[in-house]
């Protein structure tokens, strides 16, 4: 019923360790990126005065302004870790599988 | 008046997401005299894309070239077209002006707008890479029932095309009538006839260059605006802020969370419905076919969201240099009359800052940069719509696979053509209308009758066809109801006097709903068809894992 070749890709112990490590990165830096920005939300709902605190004595721009440009920064950078991880060492090891399932 | 003014544009802009939030919140606007700096640096616009697509339209030989470029545009070139196709002229209008009006409220509506794209490289752009080929029904599809699941998940696709086709035609109406001083019609007609030119003789290759165009005139535009904001203020932000705080009629509270997002239920829903149906707008989830393998579909969305993010950044503090430099200066307000209603509406801050700061001649560039903006959005758009109909509905599902790529190509020209017609009759139909419901129901539908159903069948081996039909149908009918019942439609439309559904945004609860059922039905679903799609996942996840299958790319 299965195709052949998917079949001996999931035979190949190195399938199971690429969607392992990918996953578990995937779903570490999702929950980094979503866990700051509902934090975020929740401290806008909840606690808006802990973001209304002036940067400097006496000054305009309010603590709030930083931390939500790195939001932006960080996830924005986050992409570039799993980029680098997905598309580096991981895909070496996908392209591995694909030549010894195929040859 | 003015806060009248304001929460209507709020509201739309609530719904608007990466739409231009149309209609509802620019109003019946006055005609303005003919502007003819900006006609001519569009024009230039106009005949260097026209260019393109007829070098493109050489290149356009196979369906694959049609619908996705061959696959073969690179990751950096794809991460500036989603770009373009997600910085429409919503962002450049409307988030500055929710910035302008509400200071950091509107920063954090800005910070919403920007976090689902790493969500989308992590869980789904690789994924998405590997299992489709041409259009989002054929990952839904992929081992569910043909017919069935195809035709669902390509209606569910044409709704939102259509839908979004409307609020984009009904803008970019207003703001050209605004903007270049041409009529109404003219303006929905131009828009039409070029949007049907690009698709149909350059299609995806056409379609793409143009947003990466536009995604770069929008980027240096709005780079140069910034700095000579900045240079307005001696290059100090704080000096920007403080001037702003003491501008703005909410002075120093400006600078802080404000009562925008004192409902926490609304928050939730609006960034849910915005977060994923960005993720399962058809047009967007067109263009991770468009690259040769996963690995460039990765780069792609990390260039996206590189270029998404820098521009949002600057946006929030062109809206805050606006604050000061529009704000109080009686030439941009009606009647002169400082802190009244905006010349143009709600949304027209950063054209005032773009004359106040570079005059007539960069007010012309920015004008010719958002009519650019809202061309390449419909282009997209109607591609999108058009290889639902031509591959998904006539190829698939009436010809069930027994038609020549000749016939499917036709048929997809014949589909854009008639996408073009129907836009611009909505277009036209929908003038007087406020359309800012419209948003709502497309963002409503993508995130709740066709993201479960998309996300399921890459993530979840128990789908079954009877499940992803029933929770798709639920997700569908209740997001369209909550949204009739909601204030846009119930009161604004319809005009009675209270909304029965409370929330703005349908997603925390149909897209939940969708979740559930289709869940529920598909564990239920004891039938023989069940167990034979339930078997095939294994083989689908080696393939969206490993790529091995997955179409090639062909050079350009």
């Amino acid at each position: 019923m299965s195709d052949p070749i998917y079949e001996r890709v999931r035979n190949n112990p190195k399938f199971a360790e690429l969607v392992r490590r990918r996953g578990r990165l995937a779903a570490l830096l999702s929950v980094v990126v979503l866990g700051a920005y509902y934090a975020f939300m929740m401290v806008v709902a909840f606690a808006p005065d802990l973001l209304s605190k002036p940067l400097t004595e006496g000054g305009a721009l309010t603590v709030g302004a930083p931390i939500g440009a790195a939001i932006i920064v960080v996830s924005w950078l986050l992409t570039g870790v799993y980029s680098r991880f997905a598309n580096g060492p991981f895909e070496q090891l996908n392209n591995d599988i694909v030549r010894e399932t195929l040859q | 008046m003015i806060r009248a003014i304001l929460s209507v544009s709020a509201l739309a802009l609530l719904s608007a997401a990466p739409a231009l939030a149309a209609g509802g919140d620019l109003g019946a606007v006055e005609k303005q005299p003919i502007n003819l700096s900006a006609i001519g640096m569009f024009l230039a616009f106009v005949l260097l894309t026209l260019g393109i697509t007829y070098w493109a339209a050489n290149r356009t030989k196979s369906a694959s070239d049609f619908y996705t470029a061959g696959g073969g545009i690179t990751g950096f070139q794809n991460g500036l077209a989603i770009a373009g196709d997600y910085m429409s002229a919503a962002t450049l209008l409307g988030l500055s002006s929710l910035v302008f009006a509400k200071g950091f409220d509107g920063f954090i509506y800005t910070i919403s707008f920007f976090v689902g794209w790493p969500i989308i490289l992590f869980l789904m752009a690789e994924r998405l890479r590997n299992l489709g080929r041409f259009t989002f029904a054929d990952i839904a599809s992929y081992r569910l029932d043909q017919s069935k699941i195809r035709t669902f998940a390509a209606l569910g696709s044409l709704a939102v095309v259509c839908f979004y086709l409307i609020v984009q035609m009904v803008g970019a109406g207003q703001l050209i009538k605004l903007l270049f001083g041409l009529d109404y019609a003219v303006a929905v007609i131009l828009v039409g006839v070029l949007m049907v030119v690009y698709v149909t003789f350059g299609g995806m290759i056409a379609t793409t260059w143009v947003q990466i165009i536009k995604a770069c005139l929008m980027l240096g535009g709005g780079a140069v605006l910034t700095l000579l904001a900045l240079n307005h203020f001696g290059f100090s932000l704080e000096a920007m802020a403080q001037s702003a705080v003491d501008s703005h009629k909410d002075g120093i509270k400006a600078m802080a969370p404000g009562t925008m997002l004192a409902d926490p239920v609304s928050a939730v829903s609006m960034s849910l419905g915005l977060v994923f149906g960005t993720a399962a707008l058809p047009h967007i989830m067109m263009r991770f076919f468009t690259v040769p393998n996963a690995r460039e579909a990765r780069k792609s969305v990390f260039v996206a969201s590189g270029i998404i993010g820098f521009f949002f950044l600057l946006v929030c503090v062109l809206g805050m240099a606006a604050i000061t430099i529009v704000g109080t200066d009686p030439q941009f307000f009606e009647g002169g009359k400082v802190g009244g209603k905006l010349i143009g509406g709600g949304n027209m801050p950063i054209m005032h800052l773009s004359k106040a700061l570079g005059g007539d001649l960069f007010l012309g560039f920015l004008s010719a940069v958002a009519f650019a903006t809202i061309l390449a959005v419909v282009s997209g758009l109607a591609l999108a719509g058009a290889s639902a109909i031509s591959h998904d509905i006539y190829a698939r599902v009436i010809k069930k696979g027994q038609c020549t790529e000749k016939e499917e190509l036709r048929v997809s020209k014949i589909a854009s053509l008639f996408l073009g017609a129907l836009g611009v009759l909505l277009g036209i139909a929908f003038e007087k209308q406020n359309v800012a419901f419209l948003v709502g129901l497309t963002f409503g539908i993508a995130a709740s009758a066709n993201f479960p159903i998309l996300i399921l069948s890459m993530y979840w081996k128990g789908l079954t066809t009877k499940g992803a039909l029933w929770g798709g149908l639920a997700g569908l009918i209740s997001a369209v109801t909550m949204v009739v019942l909601s204030k846009a439609v119930w009161v604004v439309v319809l005009e009675n006097p209270a909304p029965i559904f409370p929330y703005e945004h349908p997603a925390l609860f149909s897209m939940s709903l969708a979740f559930l059922v289709t869940i529920v039905v598909s564990k239920l679903d004891k039938s023989a068809q069940a167990k034979a799609e339930i078997a095939a996942f294994d083989d689908q996840f080696v393939r969206s894992q490993t790529g091995i299958g997955a179409a090639a790319a062909s050079s350009h």
